[in-house]
Parts: C-alpha cells; sequence; structure tokens
C-alpha cells in the first residue's frame, strides 16, 4: 500500500490556526483555557485533547522580529521510537500507509512512548491515564481523504500525498527558495528516525533549533538499550535458570530431606 | 490470546495453538515482532450524515461549507450538527475555511446562539424577547415615521431628487446576489442614500 505523508511548507504558514481548529473540531476536542504568557501561540504547549500546535517561533535578525511557524504534531516516523518503547501489545500501531495510530483501549498509560518519542509529542491525560497525539485523521485517510488539517489549510502550506512524490516537491520547493535567496532552504526529513511522514520545509533548514525542531533526532539510547541488549540478556537469565533448574533435576535428582535427628 | 495461553497451561494441555502462541511469545521477547501491521483504524463520524451546503456566515468572501448532520432525514431523528468543514466542489475555497469558519458547529451548536429577536426599549437595561411578527411591525412603523418625516423630494434647487438620508442601510457579508437584488429594490424604493455593504467587494 502507499505510504502518504504530510508535507508543511513553513514559508506559506501565516499563523491562521484554522488547522488547529480543524483539528479540535474533527477529533471533537474539548476548548482548553489556555495561558497568555506574551505570545500569539493558542497554547504553550501540546496536551493530551490538542495535537496541533502552531509554533510562533520569535526570531531576530538585524534587530527585525520575525515568526518562524512551526506546526508541532506527531512526525508520523518510519522507525517511531514510541512504537519501541511500548510495552503493551496493539497499543501503537503502524498502518499500512505509513501512520503511526495508537489505540487507546490497548494503552496501559505507562508513558513509555513519551520517553521513546525524540519529538516530545505524545501527552498523557491525568484524567483517562492513556497517551494520546496526531492520529494523522486515520480515520479519514483510511476511506482515502486527507486529514482535516490538510483540507482547511487557506494558503497551501499543508499539502498532503503519496510520500514519494510529496518528497520530490518539497525538494523542488527548497530548490525554489534557495534560487530566491535562501541559500540554507532545505528539507527537514530526519535520518535518525528513519525519515518521517510529516516533513518540513525550511527557509533555514542548517539551523531548525529555531523552529524548535531537534537536529538530529533519534531515539533515545536508553530505549535502544533497554528493549534491545538488555531485553535478550534479561530473558536469557530467565530461560537459562529455567534450564539449568531443570538440567539440575535431572542429574542430581529431587532433593532429599534428611532428617536432623536421623533415626 | 494471551489469556488463552494461561488458561490452558492451568489445564496442563498444551494444544498446538497455545503452543504456537507460547513460541510466538518467546520469539518476541528475544526482539523479533511477529504482530502484523494492524490495518484496523476508526470509523469515520461523517460516512453516513446528511449533508448540507451553505455559506459560511463570517467574513466577505462566502467561502462554501458543508454542514454534516446526524442522521438519514428519517422522521424519527432529531438532527444534530456532528461536523462542519469546506465544500470542495466551490471555486472560492475549494474546501479550504480559516479558522473562524473552520470553528462553525461551535457557531450553530452555542447555547447562547439568538433565535428569537431581543428588544430593548430607549433607557432600559434589559434585553426582552419579542415575537418576529412584533418587531417587524415595530420596524415597519418606526421606518414610515422616519420616511415622512425625512424624505425630500425636491432639493433646494427645486431639481426632483427623491431622497431619504435620515435612514441608512446596511448589507450583511454573505447575502446572495439574490437578496441583495432585493435589498437594492427595496433601498431604493424607499430613496434610502446612505448605504454599507460587505458584499460589495
Amino acid at each position: 500500500m502507499m505510504h502518504v505523508a504530510k508535507l508543511i511548507d513553513t514559508t506559506l504558514c501565516i499563523g491562521c490556526k484554522a488547522c488547529e481548529v480543524a483539528c479540535q473540531q474533527w477529533n471533537d476536542q474539548e476548548y482548553t483555557l489556555g495561558t497568555f504568557d506574551g505570545s500569539y501561540q493558542t497554547m504553550p504547549d501540546l496536551a493530551p485533547n490538542f495535537w496541533n500546535l502552531i509554533k510562533f517561533n520569535e526570531y531576530e535578525r538585524d534587530g527585525k522580529l520575525s515568526w518562524l511557524m512551526a506546526k508541532y504534531q506527531c512526525m508520523h516516523c518510519v522507525a517511531p521510537g514510541c512504537l519501541k518503547a511500548c510495552p503493551a501489545p496493539g497499543a501503537i500501531v503502524t498502518l499500512a500507509n505509513g501512520t503511526v495510530d495508537f489505540a487507546q483501549e490497548n494503552c496501559i498509560g505507562c508513558g513509555y512512548c513519551i520517553t521513546g518519542c525524540p519529538f516530545d509529542v505524545p501527552r498523557l491525560s491525568n484524567t483517562t491515564k492513556k497517551v494520546y497525539k496526531c492520529s494523522l485523521c486515520s480515520d479519514r485517510t483510511a476511506v482515502g481523504l486527507e486529514p482535516a488539517c490538510i483540507k482547511t489549510c487557506p494558503t497551501n502550506c499543508l499539502t498532503f500525498g503519496e510520500r514519494d512524490a510529496l518528497l520530490h516537491g518539497a525538494e523542488a520547493r527548497a530548490q525554489e527558495l534557495r534560487a530566491d535567496g535562501h541559500a540554507e532552504a532545505g528539507v527537514y526529513n530526519p535520518a535518525g528516525v528513519g525519515g518521517t511522514h510529516v516533513f518540513y520545509v525550511l527557509a533555514n533548514a542548517a539551523r531548525p533549533e529555531d523552529y524548535g525542531l531537534p537536529k538530529d533526532p533519534s531515539v533515545p539510547w536508553t530505549v535502544r538499550l533497554w528493549k534491545g541488549p538488555v531485553k535478550w540478556l534479561g530473558t536469557m537469565v530467565l530461560v537459562g535458570g529455567i534450564l539449568g533448574t531443570f538440567f539440575h533435576y535431572v542429574r542430581y535428582g529431587p532433593k532429599e530431606a534428611h532428617d536432623v535427628e536421623g533415626d | 490470546m494471551w489469556n488463552e495461553i494461561h488458561l490452558t497451561n492451568m489445564d496442563s494441555e498444551i494444544s498446538r495453538r497455545s503452543f504456537i502462541g507460547s513460541s510466538a511469545a518467546l520469539i518476541t521477547s528475544f526482539g523479533f515482532d511477529l504482530r502484523p501491521a494492524a490495518a484496523a483504524s476508526r470509523e469515520l463520524k461523517i460516512s453516513r450524515t446528511t449533508q448540507t451546503q451553505s455559506v459560511c456566515p463570517y467574513c466577505a468572501v462566502g467561502c462554501s461549507v458543508i454542514i454534516h448532520t446526524l442522521g438519514d432525514k428519517a422522521k424519527n431523528v432529531k438532527p444534530a450538527v456532528v461536523y462542519i468543514e469546506g465544500d470542495t466542489a466551490s471555486p472560492i475555497n475549494r474546501g479550504t475555511l480559516c479558522p473562524k469558519g473552520a470553528s462553525l458547529k461551535e457557531f450553530v451548536a452555542c447555547d447562547r446562539r439568538l433565535t428569537q429577536p431581543l428588544y430593548r426599549a430607549p433607557g432600559a437595561t434589559e434585553w426582552k424577547p419579542m415575537k418576529w411578527e412584533e418587531a417587524l411591525t415595530r420596524m415597519a412603523r418606526l421606518i414610515k415615521d422616519s420616511r415622512d418625516r425625512g424624505f425630500q423630494a425636491k432639493d433646494e434647487q427645486g431639481r426632483t431628487v427623491n431622497r431619504l438620508t435620515n435612514v441608512g442601510m446596511i448589507g450583511g457579508c454573505t447575502d446572495t446576489n439574490e437578496v441583495n437584488y432585493l435589498l437594492g429594490k427595496f433601498r431604493f424604493g424607499l430613496g434610502i442614500v446612505p448605504y454599507e455593504n460587505q458584499a460589495r467587494l
């Protein structure tokens, strides 16, 4: 099945937040009153009931302020750290079209996926004790529709389509930007997580930190160690223990109780 | 599957199925994941809703929207708005909506939404509900009175002007061509000069 993807051309975002509203509406999320902290951002951060935040990253150059808009949401990695860290069968699944989806009915609320995510996206709900994030509108994509945020975007900043074609388009757009004077323009599709199904065109791809994106994201080594060698070692110790007991029994037989009094 | 394994183990019976299951569990614990990629996903909440085309009530762009309503118009269903999204058939917005348009469901479902005329008498502080008929009669009466007071058939130089300058008129942004045509007729019929309309964009 073809892999789908979302392309975010940050140079076209006007910060209208229509995608945030469409996301809330489609997923029937309750509106939560945010806090005002001097930024034009809707909320300071993602929340269990708020999966898509447009970050108004303030950037100053030559004394002039500009906003580096970035859509902060699940990146739907090709090799997701959350899935690697998740101990509950079926709680995190990769769909055939590349979407990384959380199935809350299988979630045990341990929060390991939060540790595993290099983009800090999953959010644990205090009321339901389950973890939530963007599902790439898996209910819509399953029937051939685009995600709600894609449909609503009025400036063509968000596009949706086949992953390979979209990556190609992203490169072409970056080329266009470089020709237009943005020498550092490029595509953000980090290799540390095997690439993503949500990628960006950045005017300054050399410094993704300015957009609030990690420079070289990868699954934390603790998760990799614990889900790899440590897990194998633990299992081997367990199995070895059982086998050892078994062979000990075969070799020496059952333990015989000797009466200390000896009569 | 996992429960099944425990049950069969309790009965000290190793069926073929539980053996394969336990083997899979063992292999999984060594880092090989045999679980297939899940293809299931959530149900589409608008798959069988009634779709109604409409126009966004906010600005003068006039984006088309689709209102998804619960039920299939069956007699015994009390309809409720499930979701509102842009209409891709519209050449104006081609499915897109701004944040205000995207939140239209809240506008329809809002418990503070006005569903009847309210009247605040001069000097009063309270708004009181008023019947449509009463409100329209009152508006007609006041317009007629104002027109009788302010209508000018001729200006100072004796030229015929037939104008009314003490009544103004404001059109709405989502008025269609037809509504605007009728508004124009009404306005010229009364001779109203002050006129503003967002739809003139």
